[in-house]
């Protein structure tokens, strides 16, 4: 699909949406005046629905049939035309293998949209172009008379059909809801297009590139040889340090948002006045609702030097892209996630509980410690769940400050890189899409998608037995 | 012995009391430690970007007496008159004795090489400027409105310095006579993206975050509150739409950038869609702002008490008609407030747009929805990576652009909540 394209399908919508309102008020007469009649002579019978839903019934009918046919024509009038356009070409140029062919037909393309490349353009492409474009225009005409006499056929075989026993509202009823069902089932298509198409590029990648090897490889460089037979850069796909490198940077996110959130939300919830609560909740959400570039400025321009200059001072060395810094802006990144869900858990704690406890002499940080905690363990668990599931999918934050070379290293002061900077660096550029170097993006995008899902399925699960226990 | 043991009894429980307390002191301080510690960073985060973008909203310019040379411009073809050449002639009258022509090339790298594509534009516009000398205000050089700011430190060894001395001399010569000053950069919120930083804006980014926005907003909302009505409304309870709602909250958690290779491996490859275009960014953060807006928009629909219901139904309003009449308007203004939640959250998102190629460097301001285009938080991406000092101080404003738009929208849910709750 093209800008051509998608400029005749908003025109022809715009055109179907006049046709329709038209089609609308028709139909509403109709009732009317057979509403009237109704009025007057005592044969006729009342309308079943309001006039408006007759309308509506009409507006529907000349719309959805000419929907569908535009539908179809977006999605097919380009690979038909391509067809045609090849067919005119000399038989030369049609028999090529399919990767020319391919090639060919993305030439016509940018020749057809206006983008002209650098090279010369071959005179018999610049014809197919001319010719493509010229039936393009022909199938654009056919297309708006075949339009005009669908929705006005259909509109008018609707309205023929208004007669006041008409069950116009139930019909215009189930429309609506046929398409509430639509909708509500786009969700389960979201999840099924992501894992099929990170699935079925993964499988991909694993017909080059064994699963063993990518699952326990020790070494992660996924540089591809340019030639076929040049030496010792066939690339190896081992995923292991880049998911030492995500767990560490998640591992120091969370070892301090989790204290941090955990007593944030205990002082607020427990300790803090009606006044400061009121005050201090809104501002540390501020900090969720940040968008992550702001962090990874943050952490690339300000933490990151900061951690070096003291590491400096203090005699070590210290990478510019250190995993403590990236993982320390994460962590602040994450503090509003765990006190905010930390702070539901520890208010849905029953105050008798609470009370029970303080009446037995115990101080308040006892009865936190030793009576709300164990009562709200599962659902704080279940918010470090989720936040840790948030921190290993976090990408803007690392691929503006984490490193790119995969080591293998437990040093926190030494850069390393997590499986979404990968993702990034092997699909941000022009690529080949067939190589095991992007396919290898999908592959680390589904382990990315299998990780947080099970985080996400346990925190969940958590989450809903622990509510059934207190309701 | 009684007495004796109560009273060791007390002494230890006294003893005790005080550990205790000392500790639930210390508790509490470490947990206001903690509120502390957070607003802290908040603050740091802002003050390091307030500190470090706010001059970028001053660009030094250079007033330049330009003399139009009729000679020099064919009226046929404006465009084609060597403006560069003009520029710098203009720039060396004003400096008679620099002869020597490395000297001449130091000179004129003083000012900025969009300079030409000002006066050009002047011309065209106004044919009748030909013949006539202009005093026009001109960008300089981004290191120069470094140097300018104090980002290029006097005291350091020449050799260090993008300035030379005699650069330098010649800034100094222009400031003590007004002809160099910092003027507010307008640039910067009318222009598209460039590779010199005093050419560059954030216009285009804004206008491509503007069109990726409508797609997702128009997306989002309609199919969210139809989900939402569906659910809460419609739905039997059964295995499927359980399936539905296990779905919905998974895909709340998925990490940004699995959309990015789901909009990549279908709406790129599979549908062929236009790579860059805020098309497909929007449809992008559409399914990722979807869920966020259905469970808004459920609990909004669950908070309208049934008594609203039953009433509709008991006038002899069908099922539709009591929800399109009665509750959808009554669950508005949480719905809202939803979906500009949702809205603020894409607005912010930039990882799954870089899969679907909106990081290209993308110069023009986008007009409709296939153009390609960046967006304003991958344009802050961009500009962060860039070396150049200039860009630093370009990338925290165009972060202060992007948190002003985020606070106006969230301050526009908290009004709609405001004023449209009512007593119930």
């Amino acid at each position: 699909m093209g800008r051509r394209t998608e400029v005749s399908v908003g025109f022809f919508l715009f055109f179907l949406l006049i046709l329709s309102a038209g089609a609308y008020m028709q139909g509403k007469r109709k009732a009317f005046s057979l509403s009237r009649l109704a009025d007057g002579r005592g044969g006729k019978k009342p309308l079943h629905s309001l006039p408006g839903y007759y309308g509506l019934l009409t507006a529907l009918g000349c719309l959805l049939p000419a929907l569908l046919i535009i539908a179809i024509w977006a999605a097919c009038s380009d690979s038909i035309l391509t067809a045609l356009t090849l067919q005119t070409l000399p038989p030369a140029l049609q028999n090529l293998p399919p990767d020319q062919l391919n090639l060919l037909v993305n030439d016509l393309h940018n020749l057809i949209a206006g983008h002209v490349a650098g090279r010369d353009i071959r005179p018999v492409l610049q014809q197919a172009a001319e010719r493509y474009i010229a039936m393009q225009h022909l199938a654009r005409l056919l297309l708006a008379a075949v339009l005009t006499a669908v929705a006005l056929f259909s509109g008018l075989l609707v309205y023929r059909r208004i007669r006041p026993e008409m069950r116009a509202r139930n019909h215009v009823e189930r429309f609506i809801r046929y398409g509430l069902i639509a909708c509500s089932t786009i969700a389960v298509f979201t999840t099924i297009g992501i894992v099929l198409s990170v699935l079925f590029e993964s499988l991909r990648f694993f017909r080059q590139v064994p699963l063993t090897d990518f699952l326990f490889g020790l070494k992660w460089s996924p540089q591809m040889a340019l030639r076929a037979d040049q030496a010792g850069s066939s690339g190896s796909f081992g995923v292991l340090p880049v998911l030492a490198g995500t767990f560490m940077i998640s591992g120091i996110a969370l070892a301090v948002a989790v204290p941090v959130g955990l007593m944030s939300a205990i002082y607020l919830s427990e300790y803090a006045g009606n006044k400061v609560r009121v005050w201090a909740k809104p501002v540390m959400e501020i900090l969720a609702g940040l968008p992550t570039v702001v962090y990874g400025f943050f952490a690339a321009l300000v933490v990151a030097p900061f951690i070096r200059h003291v590491g400096v001072l203090l005699g070590l060395d210290v990478s510019s892209e250190s995993g403590l810094a990236v993982g320390l802006v994460m962590g602040i990144m994450i503090i509003p996630f765990v006190s905010s869900l930390a702070d539901d858990v520890i208010n849905a704690v029953p105050q008798s509980i609470r009370d029970g406890s303080l009446g037995l002499g115990a101080t308040r940080s006892e009865t936190i410690i030793r009576v709300i905690m164990p009562a709200a363990l599962p659902g704080i668990v279940a918010s470090i769940l989720l936040a840790a599931s948030r921190a290993i999918g976090e990408t803007m934050i690392v691929v503006m400050a984490a490193g790119l070379a995969a080591g293998l290293t437990a040093n926190p002061l030494q850069s390393v890189t997590t499986v979404t900077v990968q993702i990034v660096t092997l699909l941000v550029g022009d690529q080949k899409f067939d190589s095991p170097k992007t396919l290898a993006a999908f592959a680390l995008g589904l382990l990315l998608f299998v990780i947080t899902m099970i985080l996400n399925v346990i925190a969940l699960y958590v989450v809903r037995r622990y509510r059934e226990k207190y309701e | 012995m009684a007495a004796e043991n109560g009273a060791s009894t007390m002494e230890l429980i006294n003893r005790c009391l005080a550990r205790r307390y000392r500790k639930e002191r210390w508790f509490r301080r470490c947990g206001l430690g903690a509120v502390i510690v957070t607003i802290g960073f908040l603050g740091i985060l802002f003050g390091s970007i307030v500190v470090n973008g706010w001059s970028a909203f001053e660009q030094a310019e250079i007033l330049l007496k330009v003399h139009f040379d009729p000679a020099m411009f064919d009226v046929d073809n404006l465009a084609a008159a060597d403006y560069g050449g003009l520029v710098k002639k203009s720039l060396q009258r004003m400096f008679p004795e620099v002869k020597d022509r490395r000297d001449k090339r130091k000179l004129n790298k003083l000012i900025s090489i969009g300079a030409a594509f000002i006066l050009q534009n002047h011309i065209i516009h106004d044919t009748s400027l030909i013949g006539k000398t202009l005093k026009i205000w001109l960008p300089v050089d981004d290191e120069v409105d470094m140097f300018l700011k104090g980002y290029i430190r006097r005291d350091v060894p020449e050799s260090e310095r993008r300035l030379t001395d005699q650069q330098i001399g010649w800034i100094d010569r222009l400031v003590a006579g007004g002809l160099l000053k910092e003027k507010f950069n307008t640039t910067f919120f009318t222009a598209g993206d460039s590779r010199e930083p005093e050419l560059a804006g954030i216009h285009g980014a804004v206008a491509g975050s503007f069109f990726t926005l409508i797609v997702t907003l128009t997306l989002s909302f309609s199919i969210g509150a139809a989900t939402a009505v569906y659910l809460e409304e419609f739905a039997p309870r059964n295995r499927w739409t359980d399936f539905i709602e296990v779905n919905i909250n998974n895909l709340a958690a998925v990490p940004p950038i699995i959309f990015g290779l789901l909009g990549l491996a279908v709406f790129l490859n599979f549908f062929n869609m236009p790579r860059s275009s805020p098309l497909v960014g929007g449809l992008v953060l559409t399914l990722m702002t979807l869920p966020t807006i259905i469970i808004t928009s459920r609990a909004s629909l669950k908070s309208v008490p049934s008594s609203i219901r039953e009433a509709a139904f008991a006038i002899g309003a069908s099922k539709m008609q009591a929800i399109i009449h009665h509750i959808l308007p009554l669950a508005m203004p949480g719905m809202m407030t939803g979906t500009i939640i949702g809205m603020a959250q894409a607005l912010g998102e930039a990882a799954p747009l870089l899969m679907i190629g909106m990081v290209a460097f993308i110069a023009d301001v986008p007009h409709g929805f296939t153009d390609p285009a960046t967006v304003l938080p991958v344009q802050i991406y961009l500009w962060a990576d860039a070396p150049e000092r200039a860009f630093v101080e370009r990338t925290s404003a165009a972060i202060m652009v992007l948190l002003a738009l985020l606070i106006s929208m969230n301050g526009l849910a908290v009004f709609l909540r405001k004023k449209f709750e009512r007593p119930r």
